[in-house]
């Protein structure tokens, strides 16, 4: 199911809205009037309303995802009868918890050309929702240590500039004239011998993505439902009738289940079988220091990545716990490897403090591809399976997922992105590109 | 982290010892000739991962280096015990009977 580049790159364009501003009261001149008023005068970002009986379209999860997709939902398809409920709170779950990494730099079609689209939305989305995502584009380096890592990492850059994408190898010297405080000494367990890096790749603000989706659905009429539980599904002839919250029963002819780490458990209340396996994902913070790392690197042959943000911490990844859970936490022996990881490749952080540490629970796939699929069950589609690295396509995902439940039809972008992949064999082996360090 | 009792050693040693392996008695179709592509992918790729009670085998990679099972809390990481291979079908099979 080989995408041809030229027919999928069009499919990139994405045409902004210029008609009907909404979201547009953030401004320069709204933040001096308000500082005049001692910044008295803000209103909530999103409305706050009480649950109706019945929606066109429910989302399960308002975590990043799931905001987009109602966003998306709303504003290019013109279904305005929305809910996306959360048993937490918005973006409290995976999207409170990764390490905000973006880049579209994967090694097969299909899946680049996912990313890659999620990559355009990035670029121009704090202008399209008025809400600064402080997506910035300083760049990622994927550390090769190895002669096979370097011979991968050769094959992918070609691959991405085929398919349009911006892409670097680089030797050990070009890696080091970039982020001089890298150690490419010879003499350490796994020498850095080169990388890849994407120019146009970088990180975002976590929670203000959230938070702009949320206020950007709101605005065109999306109800955001908080603590609002979904319990079971009603399904009469394998078509999705309605959800039994526990804030009561919600007919609906439409869902949208994107819930991350508790797909399996949603699936189930659908009888539907999943290929997941959630498993603790995680990460810590340090102290704030003054700018010392202006990119992100990431070494999937030692296990950890690393970037600076904006407040000054160091921001680590570390890879999963091998065992499946939901407890939202992982063993301390995972977080003593990735420090030791970081240590390696920077070896003057060996004395940062680290402030905070916590565990995200990620959807892991067979083939470390995500799954934006209808189903068995007619009106239900799930958006899941983005495992350690669904924070970068936020947007795209949202925006392919909402076109799949608007016309009950996959996007060309995500139709190899089926459920059905994993019985007609059609993989997209993406370890390569994503593996630990996603 | 958690501490498991390896059924082989009889002895409970640090989680870090130990390998994961992933959801137990998956059982291979007995005839994969007639198996349709569903049913082969089913096999080979679905998952119960539920949050809860969760039947999994692990590995004594640093210690014995035999297999075993797990019955484990997914959702707290309470462990209720740990047997050979053997002995868990019987534990497994006894407890789906009750369901």
């Amino acid at each position: 199911m080989a995408l041809k580049c030229e027919n999928s790159l069009s499919l990139l364009a994405h045409k902004p809205i210029t008609g009907a501003r909404l979201n547009k009261d953030y401004s320069i001149w709204k933040l001096l009037s308000q500082g005049f008023k001692q910044h008295q005068g803000w209103t909530p970002a999103w409305r706050n309303p009480e649950i109706k009986s019945s929606y066109d379209v429910v989302i399960i999860g308002a975590g990043g995802h799931g905001l987009a997709t109602a966003y998306y939902l709303a504003r290019e398809h013109g279904i305005k009868n929305i809910a996306v409920l959360e048993k937490g709170y918005l973006g409290g779950g995976n999207t409170a918890r990764n390490t905000t990494i973006v880049r579209s730099n994967y090694l097969w079609d299909e899946a680049a050309m996912l990313y890659e689209h999620s990559l355009k939305l990035w670029e121009g989305l704090t202008e399209e929702i008025n809400f600064n995502v402080m997506f910035s584009q300083r760049g990622v380096f994927n550390l090769g240590h190895t002669l096979q890592d370097m011979r991968d990492i050769e094959r992918r850059v070609n691959a991405n500039n085929l398919n349009g994408i911006d892409a670097l190898a680089l030797n050990a010297q070009e890696v080091k004239d970039r982020i001089p405080m890298i150690n490419i000494s010879k003499n350490t367990r796994f020498p850095i011998m080169g990388a890849s890096f994407q120019p146009r790749a970088g990180v975002a603000r976590h929670d203000a993505v959230a938070w702009g989706f949320a206020r950007a659905a709101s605005n065109y009429g999306v109800d955001i439902i908080e603590n609002c539980e979904v319990q079971g599904m009603d399904i009469e002839n394998a078509t999705i009738k309605g959800l039994q919250t526990s804030l009561g029963y919600i007919r609906t002819s439409k869902v949208g289940c994107v819930t991350a780490g508790h797909s399996s458990v949603m699936a189930k209340a659908a009888g539907i079988r999943m290929p997941i396996e959630s498993h603790p994902l995680q990460a810590f913070v340090s102290e704030s220091l003054k700018p010392i790392l202006d990119t992100v690197v990431m070494s999937n042959a030692v296990h950890g990545y690393v970037s600076q943000s904006d407040k000054g911490e160091l921001v680590i990844g570390a890879g999963i716990d091998h065992y499946t859970s939901y407890a939202q936490r992982g063993s301390p022996h995972i977080i003593e490897h990735t420090a030791a990881a970081i240590i390696e490749l920077f070896p003057m952080f060996s004395r940062v403090r680290m402030n905070r540490q916590w565990g995200g629970i990620v959807d892991t796939t067979p083939d470390a591809c995500p799954i934006i699929s209808k189903t068995k069950v007619k009106g239900l589609y799930f958006n899941c399976g983005w495992g350690t690295g669904g924070f970068k396509a936020t947007p795209g995902s949202g925006n392919i997922f909402a076109h799949t439940i608007a016309h009950d039809e996959p996007h060309p972008l995500n139709a190899a992105f089926s459920l059905d992949r994993f019985h007609s064999g059609h993989l997209i082996d993406e370890h390569g590109a994503a593996g630990v360090a996603h | 982290m958690f501490v498991i009792n390896c059924p082989h050693c009889n002895e409970p040693r640090e989680e870090e010892e130990f390998h994961y392996e992933g959801e137990a008695f998956i059982a291979r179709p007995a005839e994969p000739e007639t198996q349709t592509d569903a049913e082969w992918g089913d096999y080979l790729f679905m998952k119960k991962n539920p949050k809860g009670w969760h039947w999994e085998m692990w590995g004594h990679s640093a210690g014995c280096r035999k297999l075993f099972v797990v019955k484990r809390n997914t959702a707290n990481h309470a462990i209720d015990g740990a047997w050979t291979l053997t002995e868990a079908r019987a534990a497994y099979d006894a407890e789906m009977a009750k369901i």
